[in-house]
């Protein structure tokens, strides 16, 4: 198969993601949104390294699985909390930062 | 014998330092130590003129130099002293006039809590004046001459609780500031006329420049002597600066710093005799003052302002003479010294009357005084006799040599001088009688009133022994202060026969001020009997006005000149309304102009960018997903950027 | 290796800075004694500079060079002249006076009051701004005294804004915002030149590839360095528009009189007398050793500039109603003779000007210091709010007078001496612009007469009836400053043989010499 629909594909998921973030308000819903951009990003990053027959490719994907990890377990946490000070989790009601 | 040239300085210097450092244990001292310094400077003086009779002319000069003042490349100003006979003859005159006034005030101010100050103040100004006329340049000459301005405001401001006594001390500074620039612009000028401001060399090197350069340098010296000696248009200081203690008036505004302006021309005569036209206002403005200051004279009824016109008058003989040239040059110097002895009597004078008048200073409160002080009234009457002229009294030799020089100019411009010289000497006759008839003659107009209101009272201290808001009982002054008096008043008797006789003072002043004859289209006779007649004209107009009728004691309202003549003509008011009124408007308007135009600029800088920046963070909403939106915009314009440059 | 005396000289403060400000809170005494041991150490070491340095020597003296940032050709290299020694024993001088003045500034307000005022900062502040600037006048590379002259706004700005003059007509309130509004805005303003000059150092890279002043002054000379005519003037323009606002110079001005008005009285000196020195001082030291053509043609522009900061400095001050606020005033109208004295390029103008940095900072110091204890004593800065001081403290008057008329430069004190320079160099070659200047002299008399009348005579008014007469403390702050106003008035020789050398080979850099009299009456 051709390797350049992998990118059609990550290209896809990572305007289905861009949207998500843009237009959904529920914390949740955004954060998925932006594991399905970074989940794009590596397909690409993936793809890419196998046309160029290279590995750097397949190690930043790598890379950027630990990050996503890490800032699930922070974005989630954020969340949480959030819930639990103001009971909802609608991020527009966090707009307390702004001067 | 040089070595003693520092000392005439030093005595009266360490005086004002010891007593103005010294603190209240010197008070009970402190008259006595600036006295006895003064002395010790005259002694000085005495021993430095006995050696310089016993040389040749030629070996007079006399060149002490201390150390080198300011060296700046071509710049060369050193502290130098130069004594010859013209700054004898002034050593002499400050020294032993300043010495007989530091007894005076010793009387005169026993009563004043600040008196040790006041000695301090005078030795500062006899070390200052010395210094002004023993310099060797003129670098050095103005360091002396802005000193005896700062002993003046010092001392015109003594009595400074009266506000009327601080406006008129600064008012004497500023005035004299003016005359100042005057005298840095004219050092300025020999500097890059001559590469020096010494004597010796720029008066040897003057035909090697054009007459424009020295007209130019003769006006600014002018204008110097003009602030310093009270001549129009820089005269108006001079009545206020009466608001000093008398002996200050005397010593000060009559004797000595006040003809300074004089000793400037004089010295610089070699600049002067090589530019005419300098010259000419020169005698301009002897001519107007000596006119300006008599009329005032006539109108004041305050007895020290009356003679404070009749200062600035007779400077305005002296500046006269001085520019006439080398006709004139010593009998200016001549008349500065006699008048030196007669105005400085005629103050001590007055100040012994208002001793014993409470401090009454209105002539019209005076009358029949010569009763009750009769040092006072002989010593007075000598000078009186000796300033209007009388002949064979000291005034009568040196203002007629005047008048005779005025005529001796020639052409218009002689008949035009000696004519104000001798109208002068009219005026001069009239003014002084009235004095002499307001307050010697006549009735006891002081009886049965109280003489002056509480807080004029106060004002001067001596007053305060004396019973105040009663009838004054006039008194003759502790010896102390008719001494000084009466010596005064001998000098002012013999000191011009003395002077003229064998001309004595020609010969002495010739080798360094030049003299020659002038040719008068009238012979001296002629002169002296035109004088004579004009002061009997004078005296006579005064007697019929003052001595045969009674004087009110409350001033009429008099004549459009007598008012304009109490205004010091007016001259005031324009100072008043054109330079102070303007002064004030230009300052606040600047003060405007500062805050909001100068200031505006910077502040409105700093107000748009604030505004811009309160604009600009509406940006900042809080809302994540519009950061989110200007993020991915901010992407895609960089993608399509990245792509259109690599199309291009 | 020699040891590195001027290093020493700039470290010691530092140090002393770093010590203070380590005292414990509650010991409020030993930091203040100990800020002024280190002032007098300094001012030791400065005196040491005085005596090494010979004025016949090379010119740049004490020299130290060593590697810094090899990349970009930034050297640590010290090194004075004459006029870099004068101003740094002026500097030295000034400090122990200001500290000792200040002795009482920085104490914690009565109790009730909010604020805390952190004593030791005080001095460590004053001790740092007094290390910078002598390092100012020390560095010969440009890099390395930009630096200084910046970082120097960091303690002056909290000096401005953190321990300003609690004397205030609307209260402490209104005196805070006051404060801030002049610290911000002297930060403002200096910042705003610190940058443009920035630029200017970094162009000056570009085109001469090192910082070195001597190296780059001397390339200039001898011709191995070119600068297109254009890239020379806004160079210039560069350095010389931050040190005319750091002067300051009409119409970048107006920082001066809202900081000087709002700082306590050590404070104001500290900045008229030292820090703006550097301004004036690097013109001499940077522009025209720099850009001697550009400096030449810029002259005309910056003595018209200077001329109008001369009379319109003088006129504000007549139009004040603030003690501290004249004296402002009347500091931007003798740096317009400072100014004009160093680009009249006379010999005279120029040793004027250097001696005029000197004796401003001493008479404004002395000025400004018994003003200051004046305000200290009745809480107003208002002019109208005094009356008849003379009567109840005639020290205080007494000094009060000197200081004034050293301002206005009185012949027999200091001051004279430099402003008559300053007219005859600017004379010589400007014989109109010297004139204009002379008006100066009679409104510098009116506005220092019409404050002491104001003040000090009259009759006394009901507040200050009972006003103390001066302090031993105080005493001794303002005797030894009028001593020396005296003595350098009437012998100004040992300040004059260490600068004119100096001065000499400043003019040799822009290729000027003396006009010449018309008639030459002196024999060689």
């Amino acid at each position: 198969m051709n390797p350049v629909n992998y990118l059609y594909l990550a290209a896809l998921l990572f305007t289905i993601g861009a949207t998500g973030v843009l237009i959904r308000r529920n914390a949740i819903v955004v954060f998925m949104c932006i594991e399905l951009m970074l989940n794009a990003c590596n397909l690409a990053f993936v793809t890419f390294s196998r046309m160029h027959g290279n590995l750097d490719g397949q190690i930043i994907a790598f890379f950027t699985m630990v990050v996503a990890a890490a800032e699930v377990v922070v974005g989630l946490a954020i969340i949480v909390s959030l819930f639990r000070s103001r009971h909802s989790a609608s991020v527009d009601d966090a707009s307390l930062m702004k001067l | 014998m040089e070595n003693l040239i520092a000392l005439l300085v030093a005595a009266p210097l360490l005086g004002a330092a010891v007593l103005l450092c010294g603190g209240r244990r010197l008070d009970a001292v402190g008259q006595w130590i600036g006295t006895v310094l003064a002395g010790a400077s005259f002694v000085i003086g005495v021993v430095l003129f006995a050696d310089m009779l016993g040389k040749d002319a030629e070996h007079r000069i006399l060149i002490q130099h201390l150390w080198t003042w300011i060296p700046v490349e071509s710049f060369q100003a050193d502290v130098t002293f130069r004594l010859d006979q013209l700054s004898m003859t002034f050593v002499l005159l400050i020294t032993g006039v300043g010495s007989l006034i530091h007894l005076y005030s010793v009387g005169y101010m026993e009563h004043d809590e600040r008196r040790r100050r006041f000695f301090g103040y005078l030795n500062l100004f006899l070390a200052a004046m010395l210094l002004l006329v023993l310099a060797d340049n003129y670098l050095l000459l103005y360091v002396g001459w802005e000193g005896v301005g700062l002993a003046s405001y010092l001392l015109i401001g003594f009595w400074q609780h009266k506000p009327s006594a601080a406006t008129a001390a600064k008012k004497a500074f500023l005035v004299n500031r003016v005359g100042d620039m005057g005298l840095s612009i004219a050092i300025m000028l020999m500097f890059t006329t001559f590469g020096t401001f010494a004597f010796g060399p720029v008066f040897s090197h003057v035909g090697e420049t054009g007459e424009g350069k020295l007209t130019a340098i003769g006006l600014m010296l002018l204008l110097a002597a003009c602030g310093k000696s009270a001549q129009v248009p820089l005269q108006s200081w001079l009545g206020d600066a009466m608001e000093g203690p008398t002996p200050v008036s005397a010593l000060i505004h009559a004797a000595t710093m006040v003809t300074a302006g004089v000793y400037l021309i004089v010295r610089s005569g070699a600049i002067f005799n090589a530019a005419p036209d300098a010259q000419l206002a020169v005698t301009v403005v002897g001519a107007v003052t000596l006119l300006f200051g008599a009329i005032v004279g006539c109108a004041k009824d305050d007895i020290k302002k009356a003679l404070a016109g009749s200062t600035m008058s007779q400077i305005g003989y002296m500046v006269l003479a001085a520019g006439l040239g080398p006709i004139g040059y010593v009998f200016a110097i001549m008349h500065l010294v006699t008048h030196g002895f007669f105005k400085a009597g005629l103050f001590l004078g007055a100040g012994s009357v208002m001793h014993g008048m409470n401090d009454e200073v209105d002539m019209r409160k005076y009358g029949g005084l010569r009763k009750y002080m009769p040092v006072t009234f002989i010593t007075f009457g000598l000078g009186y006799l000796a300033i209007i002229g009388f002949p064979g009294l000291s005034g009568f030799f040196s203002k007629d040599k005047i008048i005779e020089a005025a005529f001796a100019k020639g052409g218009t411009e002689g008949w035009i001088l000696g004519g104000a010289a001798l109208l002068g000497a009219a005026i001069t006759a009239f003014y002084m009688t009235r004095v002499m008839l307001m307050t010697f003659f006549g009735e006891e107009r002081w009886r049965n009133q109280p003489t002056r209101s509480p807080e004029a009272a106060s004002a001067e201290p001596a007053a305060e022994h004396h019973g105040e808001h009663a009838e004054p009982h006039p008194h003759e002054s502790p010896k102390v202060m008719t001494i000084p008096m009466i010596v005064l008043a001998v000098g002012s008797v013999f000191g011009g026969a003395f002077f003229s006789i064998g001309d004595r003072f020609l010969h002495w002043l010739e080798p360094i001020t030049g003299h020659s004859e002038g040719n008068s289209p009238l012979s001296a006779a002629t002169v002296t009997g035109g004088t004579m007649v004009c002061l009997l004209i004078g005296v006579g107009i005064a007697y019929a006005m003052y001595g045969r009728r009674p004087v009110p004691s409350v001033a009429p309202r008099g004549s459009l000149l007598t008012r304009a003549a109490r205004r010091d003509l007016l001259q005031d008011d324009f100072n008043h309304v054109v330079l102070v009124r303007g002064g004030e408007h230009l300052t606040r308007s600047l003060v405007y102009v500062d805050h909001t135009l100068v200031d505006g600029v910077v502040n409105g800088t700093a107000a748009s960018v604030g505004g811009l920046s309160g604009r600009m963070r509406k940006l900042q909403n809080g809302f994540a997903r519009s950061y989110a939106v200007s993020m991915f915009g901010g992407a895609a314009i960089l993608v399509a950027a990245t792509l259109l440059m690599r199309a291009v | 290796m020699s040891f590195p005396l001027l290093t020493a000289t700039a470290v010691l403060p530092a140090i002393g800075a770093v010590a203070t400000a380590a005292v414990p809170a509650a010991r409020r005494t030993a930091a203040k004694s100990l800020a002024l041991l280190v002032s007098l150490a300094t001012l030791a070491l400065a005196i040491t500079i005085l005596v090494r340095f010979d004025p016949d020597g090379g010119r740049y003296q004490l020299t130290e060079s060593h590697a810094w940032i090899a990349d970009f050709g930034v050297r640590y290299e010290l090194g004075v002249d004459g006029i870099a020694v004068a101003l740094i024993a002026l500097t030295a001088l000034l400090m122990p006076f200001i500290i000792l003045a200040g002795w009482h500034d920085a104490d914690p307000l009565e109790t009730g009051s909010k604020r805390w005022r952190p004593t030791q900062g005080f001095f460590a502040l004053i001790l740092g701004v007094e290390a910078m600037v002598i390092i100012s006048f020390e560095a010969t590379d440009v890099f390395l005294f930009y630096i200084f002259f910046e970082a120097m706004l960091i303690p002056m700005y909290f000096l401005i804004g953190g321990f300003g003059d609690r004397a205030h007509e609307h209260g402490e309130e209104a005196a805070s915002t006051q404060r801030s509004y002049a610290a911000v805005k002297f930060l403002l303003y200096n910042l705003v030149g610190g940058l443009i000059m920035l630029a200017a150092v970094i162009g000056l890279y570009v085109v001469a590839g090192n910082f070195s002043l001597q190296e780059i002054a001397q390339a200039r000379a001898n011709g191995s360095l070119h600068m297109a005519t254009n890239t020379e003037r806004w160079l210039f323009l560069g350095f010389f528009f931050a040190f005319a606002v750091k002067a300051p110079l009409w119409p970048l001005h107006t920082w001066l009189p809202n900081a000087m008005q709002e700082s306590t009285a050590p404070v104001a000196v500290l900045i008229t007398a030292v820090v703006d020195k550097v301004g004036t001082f690097a013109m001499l030291r940077f522009c025209l050793q720099l850009f001697p053509e550009a400096s030449k043609w810029a002259t005309p522009a910056i003595l018209v500039l200077a001329l109008i900061s001369i009379i319109y400095g003088a006129l504000l001050a007549v139009g004040q109603r603030d003690i501290k606020r004249l004296v402002a005033y009347a500091s931007i109208s003798h740096f317009g003779f400072i100014i004009l004295g160093i680009f009249a390029m006379t010999s005279q103008g120029q040793s004027g000007a250097t001696l005029y940095m000197v004796n401003h900072g001493i008479s404004t110091a002395a000025l400004m210091l018994v003003a200051g204890f004046l305000i200290s004593r009745r809480g107003s800065r208002l002019i109208a709010d005094y009356g008849g001081v003379q009567k109840v403290a005639p020290v205080l008057a007494g000094t009060f007078l000197i200081g004034g008329l050293a301002t206005l430069s009185l012949p027999g004190l200091a001051p004279f001496v430099s402003e008559f320079l300053v007219l005859v160099g600017t004379f010589t070659r400007y014989p109109a612009i010297g004139i204009i200047a002379t008006f100066g002299i009679v409104l510098a008399a009116l506005y220092t007469l019409v404050l002491y009348q104001r003040t000090m005579t009259g009759p006394v008014k009901q507040e200050v009836s009972a006003m103390p007469d001066l302090r031993a403390r105080e005493l001794v702050v303002v005797a030894p400053l009028i001593v020396l106003l005296i003595f350098l008035g009437v012998y100004p020789k040992p300040v004059t043989d260490i600068v004119n050398p100096a001065v000499k080979s400043t003019l040799s850099d822009v290729h000027k010499k003396d006009p010449k009299p018309e008639v030459e009456a002196v024999a060689k």
